[in-house]
């Protein structure tokens, strides 16, 4: 019945020929269908809203979500820092299910078959769609840090690059840590997810120190050659906050770790501390990586940016971190929320037997706090390209805060709030 | 037959109406780039300290957008952002917002 009606929708947009190049009818044309969707992410509750949104209830979409709540990885920093709770970066789902009549299920995605356009679960049984959505975000590339590939080893040598437990358990050792001690955080080379989250993350550490355990100390364990972001402004900070608390050393990959004595293994150095955060390389998150999508240097879906397709399994489209992303784009929840809009508009049409639009525009806004209450950000708007076939950055347009302050720190709080109802109420 | 000719005509209307061929969701599209932090549709969470747009007079929005181009209106972020979308862009983003509840 749902072929009949897509083949139906076929034929008018073939008889009106022209017209459905030029849109004329898109606006009319209803599209119907089922939408999977697997991750409740950035990307994934976003799309699910909106498709059901936009289609007015006309598209049928499940969303697969191995977790029972949605918990922000944004903000979740805070909470590593001591000045926010789990349940403040905690949202139900209940209102994509109860508002626009997502049907949620708590499982995991076993496998895809793209030929057949069906999905099977975990927890058994399969399901079938019109069009596939793939917003798993990261996973972790645990062969390049070989000791960390036990899960007893994962228990103890923290990411906390995926907020939940382990951002509990950050917290725990950082409280349960003696005054005098180190905390390390190691960062891998970009691309990686949410570029100035490290930096962040170890500015809140270092105030909680500062304020409770001040003979303690902060090192950023940086792979990268420099700050990936916001140098000047985190630079400026350290500077001026954080002076004999904490230290920058760049061009330090941690290539392995010796858990029993907490340890992290650089090329030429060993590092020891009393905590040790390590956030190990990541690339798409397993379902995506494993499904046969086209990759990039083996870890970034490759997609067409005008539907966020991907380029070799057209019906399936990637979203958020996963993806190779266009030039200067963060991996950010924001963009994930963006991305999940610009495919929405693109299946919508393309559910109704139309292009997706050939104008589409992302922009990106990334908040930092570097104290509990002050912050700095970096904005940017991509426009998208016919020539390149992706989406640039738009020059003169875009930038970072002129200094830190009082004032992005309550907009940064807003953004939240707005960004967790945009997706998920 | 007939209800093609009709879908055809309210087509053609359409297309002699708009400058270029453009998505007929545009304007709904490049609004919603901004709804991440003014809230969906331009209705923005109470009490987070963000302007609603949904519902404000395009001409009104239009000046806002074009005082933050131009740096007239200081802003934290917004004079960044404005520029990334060009006053054709801006035009049916407040169209859209203005025609929200």
């Amino acid at each position: 019945m749902m072929l009949m009606k897509r083949r139906d929708f076929l034929k008018v947009g073939a008889a009106s020929g022209a017209m459905a190049a030029l849109y004329g009818c898109a606006g009319g044309g209803k599209a119907s269908g089922h939408v999977v969707v697997v991750g409740g992410g950035y990307g994934g509750a976003t799309i699910a809203k909106y498709l059901r949104m936009w289609s007015e209830g006309g598209v049928q979409v499940t969303l697969i979500e191995r977790n029972p709540t949605f918990i922000s990885c944004p903000i979740s920093n805070l909470v590593i820092g001591g000045s926010k709770t789990m349940e403040d970066i905690t949202v139900s789902y209940d209102g994509l299910k109860n508002k626009w009549g997502v049907r949620v299920i708590q499982d995991d995605v076993a496998a895809v078959d793209a030929a057949k356009k069906t999905i099977s679960l975990k927890a058994g049984g399969a399901m079938s769609y019109d069009r596939l959505v793939l917003s798993p975000g990261v996973d972790f590339m645990w062969d390049e840090i070989p000791g960390l590939k036990s899960a007893d080893a994962q228990s103890k040598i923290l990411h906390a690059w995926k907020a939940g437990p382990q951002t509990v358990a950050l917290r725990k050792q950082l409280e349960a840590m003696k005054d005098g001690g180190t905390y390390a955080i190691s960062i891998p080379k970009a691309p990686y997810r949410c570029p100035p989250g490290p930096y962040e993350r170890a500015c809140l550490v270092a105030d909680y120190f500062k304020k409770n355990k001040p003979k303690s100390k902060v090192v950023i364990l940086d792979a990268n050659e420099d700050v990936v972001s916001k140098k000047g402004l985190f630079m400026k900070a350290w500077g001026d906050l954080y002076k004999g608390t904490l230290e920058y050393r760049n061009n330090a990959e941690v290539k392995d770790v010796d858990v029993a004595s907490n340890t992290a293994i650089l090329e030429f150095d060993k590092f020891k501390a009393d905590v040790l955060n390590v956030i190990p390389p990541h690339r798409a998150g397993d379902i995506a990586h494993k499904s046969g999508l086209k990759l990039i240097n083996n870890r970034w879906v490759d997609i067409n940016w005008l539907s966020m397709e991907s380029t070799s399994m057209p019906g399936i489209h990637v979203l958020g971190d996963a993806i190779f992303p266009a030039p200067t784009m963060p991996k950010s929840g924001h963009m994930a929320n963006q991305h999940g809009k610009l495919a929405a508009a693109a299946i919508l049409n393309q559910l109704a037997g139309l292009e997706p639009s050939p104008t589409p525009v992302v922009m990106n806004t990334c908040y930092s706090f570097v104290d509990a209450k002050n912050v700095i950000h970096v904005s940017s708007v991509h426009q998208y390209d016919a020539a390149t076939k992706t989406v640039q950055p738009v020059k003169g347009a875009g930038g970072v805060s002129a200094a830190r302050n009082e004032l992005e720190g309550k907009v940064a709080i807003g953004w939240a709030k707005n960004i967790w109802a945009d997706m998920l109420t | 037959m007939k209800m093609l000719t009709t879908v055809a005509t309210v087509c053609l209307l359409a297309v002699a109406s708009a400058a270029h061929a453009a998505d007929p969701n545009l304007a709904r599209n490049l609004a919603a780039t901004c709804a991440n932090c003014h809230g969906t549709n331009g209705n923005a969470v109470k009490g987070s300290g963000m302007d609603s747009l949904a519902g404000m007079e395009k001409a009104k929005t239009l000046q806002k957008l074009a005082d933050f181009k131009s740096g007239d209106k200081p802003a934290s972020i917004m004079h960044q952002i404005s520029k990334g979308y060009t006053d054709e862009q801006l035009d049916l983003i407040a169209t859209y917002f203005a025609a929200q509840k």
